[in-house]
């Protein structure tokens, strides 16, 4: 299912979508399957899933933790895509990742190997929209959505640009900063929703913790909320880990269907 | 060619949210390069602060020992030891101008750290500089001086715990405070247009060696050599040579423990020498990585050559054979410390140690002709530690 299907299915619904990040191989192969299909199990509506790289700028404490112990566990590219197509599900997969990763596989190749694992989307948070034409086309010849960020700090012209090249969904970064878990997520963030005009759905992530952030974040205008941290620090503790990854992601799933 | 660009290298990979910072700078920096004002307040810095001009010393003692005129760009007696603060000057009062509040740096060796919390202190920014906790331990008295200075020093725990780990850190920072915050680089390295403005700043040495050696020489040198971690001093030495196609610049990385690499781990940092095309921290360039693009960890003995990758315009300048890298190892470096503090009465940094090393390896093989110029681009004092432990593990 493409992302754009999924997205008009839950209006259908009347239903915000939840899209849940998890990074591949973290603690290790096994386990990130396990974990997925608690995900899905819960009502995720899409699965975000991270390809670690050594050096994630963009990551807060928690995702670069997560990342490093994928690595160490021995995740990389090929094992990546062997675990995404090992994921039986009907729901989109979108891949997170930073560039080099997908510069030295190949872009034509990367783009193949995400269609040929049922991955719909990518994000690149170290690609902005100057740099991102080649990875584009490669993306659109093969059928996929690349998905860009906005930012506080995106100014009009700028979000133009942006709005015009994203597909799939817009990831709106609600506040400054990196990746993890906060208290004050709404405060910035309506003020963007408000200034993104696009018939594409915007997804808010960047510190949604809880189902309350979630419900607030979508009383001010979201069409999906992005959750990865609060996963990750349960997948960390090893107590529990799939139950509780379901009971918040069932949690916040709820926020989603609660008409605002 | 995108103006971004080096040839095919640079560019800026970086987040969403740091674009328009680096607009900002790129617009101040277009508008102060030839403010009046701007000029004659760095002119005032740059002499009455860092001390410059620096003299170009003739090492007669070198020079009779390997049979060619050496003479040495004495970067290390600007003030904090080392030629960090000609571009800390420039980029703390562009930072000034753009009424930020606050300036952070990565720093490896911490004489970036040290010369960032020198201008802070001067200048009134409040501080942060982030060293990886490798260097903090191999380093220790610039972390001292740094505090002194105001500066609040955070010590980063993650990746080979070194200059690498220390601009990923820093680089978070700026992502979060980035509208009252400047990001101080430096070395010609990250996304456009730091590697233009750090290397301008840095020109200034090569602009007075210049002027310097046609006094002394009447003449140009047969070559330049100059250490390259992220390659600051280099292009600061080279940048104003580039288009006198008959000195040959020799950019000298650190060989490590020879040109091997670990499945995780390079056993040096000559990314310029052996590194492959790819991204990092913001930058097209030529880089250490595996089979997939993880990056590698370097190594080195000297804490401010010990990096991944190196500055674009470098990347570029060696592809079109403009300039040679070379590399010597951790061994012909510290033989080079001594050679030089035994000959000359001056205890290079280690940096620069390999910079001189490599003159000692090639004096005689011809290529650097008879008339070189070494950047001895800092001073030792900061590795006398380091140093003195090797010598006892030698015992
Ligand atoms: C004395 C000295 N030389 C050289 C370097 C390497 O930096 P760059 O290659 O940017 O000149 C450093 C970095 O800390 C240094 O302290």
């Amino acid at each position: 299912m493409r992302i754009h299907d999924k997205f008009s299915e839950l209006d259908e619904k009347d239903e915000k979508a939840l899209i849940a990040y998890v990074c591949a191989g973290d603690p290790s192969f096994e386990e990130t399957k396990e974990i997925v299909k608690s995900l899905i199990n819960a009502g995720a509506d899409i699965i975000e899933l991270g390809l670690p790289f050594s050096d994630p700028v963009a990551d807060g404490p928690t995702i670069e933790a997560a990342a490093q112990r994928a690595l160490e566990a021995g995740m990389n590219p090929d094992r990546y895509f062997e675990l995404a197509a090992d994921i039986d599900t009907d729901i989109p997969l979108v891949c997170m990742t930073y560039y080099n990763l997908i510069y030295q596989r190949g872009l034509e190749k990367f783009a193949e190997d995400c269609v040929n694992v049922g991955i719909r989307g990518i994000i690149v948070p170290d690609l902005p929209a100057e740099e991102a034409d080649d990875l584009h086309n490669a993306c659109k010849e093969n059928g996929i959505d690349l998905i860009f960020l906005v930012t506080p700090v995106t100014d009009n012209r700028r979000m133009e640009t942006i709005l015009n090249k994203t597909s799939g969904f817009v990831y709106v970064v609600s506040r400054l900063g990196v990746t993890g878990t906060r208290s004050d997520v709404a405060r910035s963030t309506k003020d963007i929703l408000d200034r993104i005009d696009t018939d594409v759905p915007k997804a808010v992530g960047f510190g949604i913790s809880d189902k309350e952030q979630a419900a607030e974040v979508i009383s001010e205008g979201a069409d999906a909320v992005i959750v990865g941290s609060a996963f990750i620090k349960i997948i960390a503790s090893g107590e529990n880990v799939n139950e509780r990854v379901e009971t918040l992601a069932r949690e916040l799933k709820e926020a989603c269907r609660t008409e605002n | 060619m995108k103006k971004s660009m080096y040839g095919k290298y640079g560019g800026q990979f970086v987040p969403e949210v740091l674009m328009p910072a680096l607009t900002e700078l790129e617009e101040a920096y277009d508008k102060y390069k030839d403010d009046k004002d701007f000029l004659e307040e760095l002119d005032y810095y740059m002499k009455e602060f860092a001390g410059r001009e620096t003299p170009l010393y003739f090492a007669k003692n070198l020079s009779k020992k390997y049979g060619i005129k050496i003479y040495l760009k004495r970067e290390d007696l600007v003030h904090g030891g080392a030629h960090k603060l000609n571009n800390t000057i420039g980029q703390g009062l562009l930072a000034k101008y753009m009424r930020k509040k606050r300036i952070i740096a990565e720093t490896g060796a911490g004489q970036h750290g040290t010369a960032t919390a020198m201008i802070g202190a001067n200048l009134g920014f409040e501080t942060e500089v982030y060293m990886g906790a490798k260097d903090v331990e191999r380093q220790h008295m610039n972390v001292y001086r740094m505090e002194l200075m105001g500066s609040k020093v955070n010590s980063v725990e993650s990746g080979s715990r070194t200059l690498k780990d220390a601009i990923n850190e820093a680089l978070r920072d700026w992502v979060t405070n980035v509208e009252n915050t400047h990001y101080l680089i430096g070395s010609v390295v990250g996304p456009h247009p730091y590697p233009m403005i750090v290397r301008d700043f840095q020109s200034v040495i090569g602009n007075e060696v210049k002027k310097q050696i046609m006094e002394k020489e009447g003449r140009l040198p047969d070559s330049i050599v100059a250490c390259a971690g992220g390659g600051s001093n280099a292009m600061g030495i080279f940048h104003p040579f580039i288009d006198d196609k008959d000195v040959r610049l020799f950019p000298v990385e650190a060989g490590g423990c020879g040109l091997k690499n670990t499945n995780k781990e390079a056993l040096h940092s000559a990314s310029l020498s052996v590194g492959e095309e790819g991204i990092l921290q913001g930058a097209y360039t030529k880089i250490l990585q595996d089979e997939y693009g993880q990056i590698l960890e370097s190594s080195s003995v000297s804490a401010g050559l010990d990096y991944s990758g190196v500055g674009p315009e470098l990347a570029h300048l060696a592809d079109i054979g403009r300039i040679e890298p070379r590399y010597v190892t951790d061994d012909e470096a510290l033989e080079a410390f001594y050679e030089l503090s035994r000959n000359e009465g001056i205890i290079p940094a280690l940096e620069s140690s390999h910079a001189i090393a490599n003159v000692m390896k090639m004096a005689d093989d011809g290529e650097l002709g008879e008339l070189v110029v070494i950047s001895l681009s800092g001073r030792g004092d900061k590795d006398l530690e380091t140093v003195f432990k090797l010598k006892e593990m030698e015992a």
